[in-house]
C-alpha cells in the first residue's frame, strides 16, 4: 500500500501544518514516509508545494515521480492546477474554491474550477466559508485536511490526535475551531 | 532510543549532538538554516553545549575551529556559497588539522531554489583534500554525522558533510542511538596550529601522506554499496546521495536491478568503482550537482571500451536538480502515464515582499527620488529586498554575493557612475558590508548607501541580526561616516514625501552618505504578537 500526495498552496497558507499532521499520523501508524517541502525565498507569497509520500514499504525518492501522485490536496484553486501532470490518470484533486489573489493576472475563477472538475475525481470545498463557520478563517488548511481525510490511507482518529497535539498549546477555542474545521471539511467532501 | 520525525538538516544536527557536540556555529542560509535552528532550540533546553549564530560563515568556521583546537567536538554549517566565505579557514584547517572532531556541513542547492549559483561542495572537499560524506536519506544523515566525528578525530582532519536541498528540506523518521559524551579539554600543539611556512610545509606533507589511508577507508565504508548483476552486464549505475534514491525509485519496488554502486563517501571508493566498471559495458553516473564523479571517471581520454553516461554525456540534464523523472529517462524507461495539464494558461506566482513590508516603502521612495537622476546605478545584495528586482519595483540592478552592494557601488562610482547607490540589509551589512564601508569612508567615496534595518535576518526566517538599531548607527559612525551624513528614515506610506526629500539631499551630496531605513520586518512583529 502506498499513497503519494502533492500538497499545494501559496507560501504562508499553512500547507506545512497539513504535512505535519499527516507525518505524525503516519509515524503513529508505523508507516514509512518522506515529505519534501519548500523553505526560503519561495515562501514569501510564492507558489509552494510539498511532496508527501506514505507507504507500507520503505520510500526511496523524496519527490513524487510524474504520474505517481494519487492526490493533489490544494488550499488554493489555481495552485491545484499547477501540478496536474503529476497525477495518476485515476487520481483525485481535493481543493479549496477560495482564491488567493496576490498576483495581477489571476485567471477567471470559474475557468479554474471548471478545469479542476475535469480531473478524474474532484472535490471542491469552500474552505473560507467552512473555516469561518468553525470559528476561525485561519483554519482553512485544516478544512482541506478534513476534506481529504476520507481518501487518505490514515485513520481519522489518528489525524485528530495530531491536530489536538498541534493546537493544544494555543488555547481551547483555537483547538475546538480546528477540530470543527476538520469535521466540516470531512462532511463537505463526503457530500460531493 | 526511538524514532523521531526530522528534516534532513535536523538529522545532521541531532547526529552531531549525539556524537558529543560541544559547540556549533552557523550563519543562516537556505537550505542549511534549519541545522542551527534545531541546535539553538536543543541547546536552550539542555544547556550542556553551545549553539550560536555567527556574524558570517568565516567567523562561524573559525569559532568552530577554535573549539576543535581546544579538543572539543565542533560543527559549522552553512549553505554552499557560505563555504566560499569560509574558504580561507576551511582550506587552512586541512593543514592545522582538527584536534577535537570538526564536521563542516555545506548544503548545496542544485536547481538554485534559493541561491545565486549551484556550485558543488564536493569540489571543495577535493580541493582541501579532506574526507566527505554524502547522505542519501535521513537515517544516513544522522548516522554519517555521528561517524564523521570519529573519522575527523581518526585522521585529525575536518570532515565535510555534503547535503542538497532535497534532503535538507525533506522530513522523515530517524532511529536514534545511544548518545556519546563530550570530549575533555585537550588543546592542540602550537607547532601544528601555527601555519608559519616551516610548520605549514610539514603539515601539508602530513595531509598528503594521509590521502592513501583516506582512499582505503572510503573503499571499506559500509555506506558504499556494490551489487553486481551477473545476468545482465550491459549497464551499471553509479549513484550518489539523493541520486541513488531516484535510481531505486525508477527501478520499482520489485524490479530487477542492474549492477550498481552507491557512492556515499569521497575520495571516491576507487576499488569499488573499478569492480563495477570492469563488470559492465556502459556506466551511468547519477549525481546531483556537478558531474564530479563522471569527470573523474572519464578523465581526459575516457575508459577504453566503455561508455560513460551522465550529465556530461547528455543522458541527464547538464544543470539543475535531478528528479525521479530525469533519472527514469536516463535509465531508458518510459515515462509513467500521467494526467495532462489542464491547458488553461496558469499565471505564475513568483515570491514577493510581504504585504506591508518596510522594503516596499523604501523602494518606492528610492525609485521616486531617482527619477531625476537618469545615470544612476543601484547595487543590491542578498535578502528579502533582492525581490526589489522584480515588478512592481524594478528597483535594483545587481545581486551577487553578501556585501557586494557596497564594494560594487564604490567601484562604479570610481568608474564615473553617478549617483552610485547601494542597498543592503542590516544582517548582510554585519556579515560583509562593514569592511567595504570602512574603505569607502576612508576616501569619502561619492556614493549613497541604504541600510535597510528591519532588525532581523528575514529571508531565512528571522534569525538574530548583530548590527541593528542604535548599535548599527554607532557602527556606521565608528567606520568614519560623518554624523551629518548618516540619515534615518521611517519607511511608511505616510512618510513617503519626506523620505523622498531626504534621499534627494543625500543623492545630491558629493561624497559618502548612509541612509538607514528603520522599520521592523512585519513577520517579526507578527511573531512577537502571537
Ligand atoms: S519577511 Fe519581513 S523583510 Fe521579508 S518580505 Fe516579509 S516583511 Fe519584508
Amino acid at each position: 500500500m502506498k499513497q503519494d500526495i502533492i500538497l499545494a498552496g501559496v507560501g504562508g497558507q499553512g500547507i506545512l501544518s497539513i504535512a505535519y499532521v499527516i507525518d505524525n499520523a503516519a509515524l503513529a501508524e508505523g508507516l514509512f514516509f518522506k515529505q519534501a517541502e519548500v523553505h526560503g525565498m519561495a515562501q514569501r507569497g510564492g507558489a509552494v508545494q510539498s511532496h508527501m509520500r506514505l507507504s507500507s514499504r520503505p520510500v526511496w525518492s523524496d519527490l513524487i515521480p510524474r504520474g505517481e501522485a494519487d492526490m493533489i490536496l490544494s488550499v488554493e484553486p489555481l495552485e491545484a492546477l499547477r501540478y496536474l501532470d503529476y497525477l495518476r490518470p485515476d487520481g483525485i484533486v481535493v481543493t479549496s474554491s477560495t482564491p488567493y489573489k496576490n498576483i495581477p493576472d489571476y485567471p477567471d475563477l470559474d475557468n479554474i474550477l471548471d478545469a479542476v472538475r475535469k480531473a478524474p475525481k474532484a472535490v471542491i470545498v469552500d474552505s473560507e466559508k467552512l473555516a469561518k463557520e468553525a470559528g476561525t478563517v485561519k483554519a482553512q488548511n485544516i478544512v482541506l485536511l478534513g476534506a481529504a481525510s476520507g481518501f487518505l490511507m490514515l485513520k481519522e482518529a489518528g489525524l485528530k490526535t495530531v491536530i489536538e497535539a498541534l493546537f493544544k498549546g494555543r488555547g481551547g477555542p483555537v483547538l475546538e475551531a480546528n477540530l470543527k474545521a476538520f469535521d466540516l471539511g470531512r462532511k463537505a467532501a463526503s457530500g460531493s | 532510543m526511538g524514532r523521531q520525525i526530522l528534516l534532513g538538516d535536523e538529522a545532521v544536527a541531532l547526529g552531531a549532538v549525539h556524537a558529543g557536540l560541544s559547540a556549533g556555529y552557523s550563519y543562516p542560509g537556505t537550505p542549511a538554516s534549519e541545522i542551527m535552528e534545531f541546535l539553538v532550540r536543543l541547546a536552550a533546553e539542555r544547556k550542556d553545549f553551545t549553539a550560536a549564530w555567527s556574524v558570517n560563515e568565516k567567523v562561524a568556521y573559525e569559532e568552530a575551529l577554535g573549539a576543535s583546537f581546544a579538543g572539543k567536538r565542533a560543527l559549522v554549517s552553512f549553505k554552499h556559497v557560505g563555504l566560499n566565505v569560509a574558504a580561507d579557514p576551511f582550506m587552512n584547517s586541512a593543514l592545522t588539522g582538527a584536534n577535537g572532531g570538526l564536521v563542516v556541513v555545506s548544503a548545496d542547492d542544485p536547481g538554485m531554489h534559493s541561491s545565486q549559483n549551484e556550485q558543488d561542495s564536493r569540489y571543495f572537499a577535493q580541493f582541501a583534500q579532506v574526507f566527505c560524506y554524502e547522505p542519501a536519506d535521513h537515517q544516513e544523515a544522522y548516522d554519517m554525522t555521528r561517524e564523521a566525528y570519529d573519522v575527523s578525530e581518526r585522521f585529525g582532519l575536518p570532515v565535510l558533510m555534503r547535503l542538497v536541498t532535497r534532503l535538507s528540506h525533506s522530513r522523515s523518521s530517524v532511529e536514534t542511538k545511544e548518545p556519546r559524551g563530550q570530549n575533555e579539554l585537550h588543546p592542540g600543539a602550537p607547532r601544528d596550529w601555527t601555519l608559519l611556512p616551516v610548520n605549514a610545509r610539514r603539515r601539508f606533507g602530513l595531509l598528503l601522506d594521509r590521502q592513501a589511508e583516506m582512499a582505503r577507508f572510503s573503499d571499506g565504508s559500509a555506506f558504499n554499496v556494490l551489487r553486481l548483476n551477473d545476468k545482465d552486464r550491459s549497464l551499471g549505475v553509479i549513484a550518489a546521495g539523493v541520486g541513488y534514491n531516484y535510481f531505486r525509485e525508477a527501478c520499482g519496488p520489485d524490479g530487477d536491478l542492474p549492477s550498481f554502486l552507491k557512492v556515499s563517501t569521497y575520495p571516491l571508493p576507487e576499488g569499488l568503482v573499478r569492480k563495477l566498471v570492469e563488470h559492465v559495458g556502459s556506466v551511468l553516473v547519477v549525481e546531483d550537482g556537478y558531474p564530479f564523479i563522471e569527470k573523474q571517471l572519464k578523465g581526459l581520454f575516457g575508459i577504453a571500451g566503455k561508455t560513460v553516461l551522465g550529465r556530461l554525456s547528455g543522458a541527464l540534464p547538464r544543470s539543475g536538480e535531478l528528479s525521479p523523472d530525469s533519472v527514469r529517462a536516463a535509465l531508458g524507461l518510459e515515462p509513467l502515464p500521467a494526467l495532462a495539464k489542464s491547458g488553461l494558461p496558469l499565471a505564475g506566482r513568483p515570491p514577493q515582499l510581504c504585504l506591508g513590508c518596510p522594503h516596499a516603502d523604501t523602494f518606492k521612495a528610492l525609485n521616486k527620488a531617482l527619477e531625476s537622476y537618469p545615470g544612476s546605478g543601484v547595487f543590491s545584495d542578498i535578502g528579502c529586498y533582492t525581490l526589489g528586482a522584480l515588478p512592481p519595483y524594478n528597483a535594483i540592478e545587481t545581486c551577487v554575493c553578501m556585501g557586494a552592494s557596497i564594494s560594487m557601488a564604490r567601484g562604479a562610482s570610481d568608474a564615473g557612475l553617478r549617483p552610485a547607490v547601494s542597498v543592503i540589509g542590516d544582517s548582510t551589512f554585519a556579515h560583509s558590508g562593514i569592511t567595504p564601508l570602512l574603505g569607502a569612508a576612508a576616501s569619502d567615496v561619492d556614493m549613497t548607501v541604504f541600510i535597510l534595518d528591519n532588525s532581523t535576518t528575514a529571508m531565512t526566517g528571522g534569525q538574530p541580526s548583530f548590527g541593528t538599531g542604535e548599535r548599527l548607527l554607532r557602527i556606521i559612525e565608528g567606520l568614519g561616516v560623518p554624523r551629518e551624513r548618516v540619515r534615518t528614515i521611517d519607511p511608511l506610506p505616510k512618510n513617503h514625501e519626506k523620505n523622498v526629500g531626504i534621499i534627494r539631499e543625500e543623492l545630491d551630496h558629493r561624497g559618502l552618505s548612509v541612509v538607514v531605513a528603520v522599520r521592523e520586518c512585519v513577520q517579526e512583529t507578527r511573531k512577537k504578537r502571537s
